[in-house]
């Protein structure tokens, strides 16, 4: 191609987005002649990322249901400002470029007024700077990761924070069940499960315990024999492995191969009906700290374990709780601001002693929610009792 | 020391895994010098048939193990058939990348048909442990190792003991003389698929019953570290991807336990470079020159 030719280019390419800026200018314009009549038709967009698919499958699914129960309530009421609420759901797979890529098309393809999500903590890390950047509120109603709010601050969640729960199982391990020697195996490619051995290991030695052994795995990994062996020769007297459902499945199925018979201490990832199904009777015994509990027998929550159970046909887990609350919040902030996404930001962090399933929610200076903690232990038929709950 | 015998024996059962998917690969390379990549895949859907024969049937362990062999022969046969045999006449890079589209195929088809989503492979064998002195050793590890031992001295029978074997070793040496013999060199290459696929189902059973845990795409680095097995044996050579793939299992788990997890993936293709560079016909090969 010659130099006249890519200048001609140039000036048809300058010419039509002239033209192109105009007619937008137009349709704007007409939109708002319009008047109140097309605004109120118009439903509030509203985008959803998890995990639909792959390790955390049971996570994003829940989160889903519950976030869809939440809306279509509101919907059957008349809407928010007599405007529906449309949720648009997207697929991350638990992998942080996929959550990013998602948030990206909500953001620039569907627009959406804010976003519900990611699920997991990676994927959030991933995925809220682009939010935050683009000054779109994003709620992640269960990434319990530190620092995931510091990103930005159109950056919120739902639940309580890892640090908090590492503590809270230290303290549990040390001061109830009088365990003094404890080993930690967590997975190294993961923040989640990385930040939470780091804050158990501090929080249970300055109580006075030690960490007899500290071992890691990586992504994908499916054999744990190798530093549960280790484990078994440093004779802990709990193991503490803040993993998901499934790694947790496995890992407590080959400890008990290889006789090893102490329980296992666990994150609110221990908590999906997978946990039984694939750990078996391994995982029975085991604790672990989390937001919710279907047992709960708070009006509220009982409530919405009715409401949930009704149309889905299975007790909610915390996942679905802290989602239910997640979407009460963002209902509650555009019932307040309205769909303007700065006043809407205004709200959220501004939201104080709010009656949630998973217990008074007040956000504090860095967006993340004060609240209690409950400790859980895994029962013999795959459900759960609760074995006490912990204040901030 | 006691921990070290420990990890030998989990190495042991690792390395058999790897052994019996190595033993699929170096077959195939032997006869067609073809890197058959749909491997791995094809064990991911032995363990698929273990599961569904266990789960669904409620079949008991040596029942869903033969199940899933002769489900994975099909399979291993089709894929051949449709695939491979087109284009026995094509360059060889040609069907190295049909290999690897059979395998993306199987992956992807893995996802829709079976969903993504982790099963729980169901106990076929009541764990039970085995005390020897101060080492804990569970029936399952002794399952594993008891059966690709015996799979092994199966398959060495067959290949050196039997006619279909001798003709195996006479196509693997030469083709066109084989013919020109009388064999029937398209029935030798389907049944070693078949051998081969049955191999990787048992490997695939076995881990489903040793982890407890499948999906589909359980076969992508179980298959790559049985391809560096068998290149570590010296590819081609069927005592070599058992001596690969228990050399594989070993390095494995010592690299985990001693040194880090992190380095877990990379020790495997460590190995891989490293045989490359330094004995390129592998441990137990005899370097040849490549006739041109």
């Amino acid at each position: 191609m010659n130099a006249e030719g890519s200048g001609k280019r140039k000036w048809q390419d300058r010419l039509r987005a002239a033209f192109l800026s105009l007619s937008v200018l137009a349709a704007g314009a007409g939109t708002v002649r319009a008047g109140g009549v097309a605004w109120a038709a118009e439903p509030i967009k509203l985008g959803l990322v998890g995990p639909l698919s792959g390790d955390a499958a049971t996570f994003g699914n829940s989160v889903v249901n519950a976030v869809k129960l939440y809306f279509d309530e509101v919907n059957a009421k008349g809407g928010i400002h007599g405007q529906k609420v449309e949720i648009i759901a997207l697929d991350d797979r638990g992998d942080p470029a996929e959550a990013a890529n998602a948030v990206q098309r909500l953001i620039t393809r569907d627009k959406v007024t804010a976003i519900i999500g990611a699920v997991t903590s990676g994927p959030m890390k991933a995925a809220a700077p682009i939010a935050n950047r683009a000054g779109v509120p994003i709620l992640s109603p269960t990434a319990t990761a530190a620092g995931i709010t510091d990103i930005g601050p159109y950056v919120f969640r739902a639940c309580f924070v890892d640090d908090f729960q590492g503590e809270v199982m230290a303290s549990f391990a040390r001061h109830n069940l009088k365990f003094s020697r404890v080993a930690v195996l967590y997975k190294v490619t993961d923040a989640y499960s990385a930040g939470l051995a780091a804050s158990f290991q501090n929080a249970f030695k300055q109580a006075g315990g030690t960490v007899v052994l500290v071992q890691t795995f990586g992504q994908n990994d499916q054999d744990f024999t190798a530093q549960l062996t280790r484990i078994k020769q440093a004779n802990p007297e709990a193991i503490y492995t803040p993993v998901y459902y499934t790694d947790a499945g496995l890992i407590a199925k080959q400890a008990r191969q290889l006789g090893i018979n102490v329980p296992l201490l666990g994150p609110d990832g221990f908590d999906s009906p997978k946990l039984i199904e694939i750990g078996g009777q391994a995982v029975v015994g085991s604790y672990f700290t989390n937001h919710y509990s279907s047992k709960d027998n708070d009006p509220v929550a009982v409530d919405f374990d009715k409401k949930y159970t009704a149309r889905y046909g299975a007790h909610p887990d915390a996942l679905a709780a802290l989602a239910w609350d997640g979407a009460a919040m963002m209902a509650y902030g555009l019932e307040k601001a309205g769909t303007d996404r700065k006043a809407l930001r205004d709200a959220l962090a501004s939201i104080k002693s709010f009656h949630g399933v998973t217990g008074t929610i007040t956000m504090d200076a860095h967006r993340n929610p004060i609240k209690n903690a409950l400790i859980l232990q895994v029962t013999a038929d795959g459900g759960h009792r609760i074995v006490t709950r912990v204040q901030p | 020391m006691v921990e070290f015998l420990q990890q030998i024996i989990n190495g042991l059962s690792l390395g058999s895994i790897y052994a019996l998917i190595a033993l699929g690969y170096t077959m195939v390379y032997g006869i067609l010098k073809l890197i058959n990549f749909a491997h791995g895949d094809v064990y991911m859907v032995g363990a698929f048939a273990g599961y569904y024969a266990a789960a669904v049937f409620h079949w008991s362990f040596v029942p869903a193990l033969l199940f899933a062999m002769a489900g994975a022969a099909v399979l291993g046969v089709a894929i051949e058939r449709i695939a491979y045999r087109p284009l026995r006449n094509a360059t060889r890079i040609a069907t190295l990348i049909t290999a690897i589209g059979v395998s993306l195929l199987l992956e992807n088809l893995g996802i829709v048909v079976l969903h993504p989503e982790p099963r729980a492979f169901p106990d076929l064998v009541q764990l039970r442990m085995v005390r020897l002195g101060a080492l804990y050793i569970n029936n399952r590890q002794l399952v594993i190792v008891l059966v690709a031992t015996i799979l092994m001295i199966a398959l060495q029978w067959v290949v050196n003991r039997t006619r279909i074997g001798q003709a195996m070793r006479a196509v693997a040496e030469d083709q066109d003389t084989a013919r020109l013999m009388g064999i029937n060199v398209d029935r030798v290459i389907s049944f070693t698929f078949a051998l081969g696929s049955a191999l990787a189902a048992a490997a695939g059973v076995l881990v489903g019953l040793y982890y407890g845990r499948i999906d589909p795409l359980m076969g992508i680095m179980p298959g790559l570290k049985a391809f560096v097995a068998a290149v570590l044996g010296g590819i081609g050579l069927i005592p070599g991807a058992m001596v690969g793939g228990l050399v594989m299992g070993v390095a494995e788990v010592m690299v985990v336990a001693f040194l880090s997890s992190t380095w877990k993936d990379a020790v495997a293709f460590a190995i891989l470079i490293v045989i490359l560079l330094v004995r390129p016909s592998g441990l137990l090969g005899r370097a040849v020159r490549e006739k041109v």
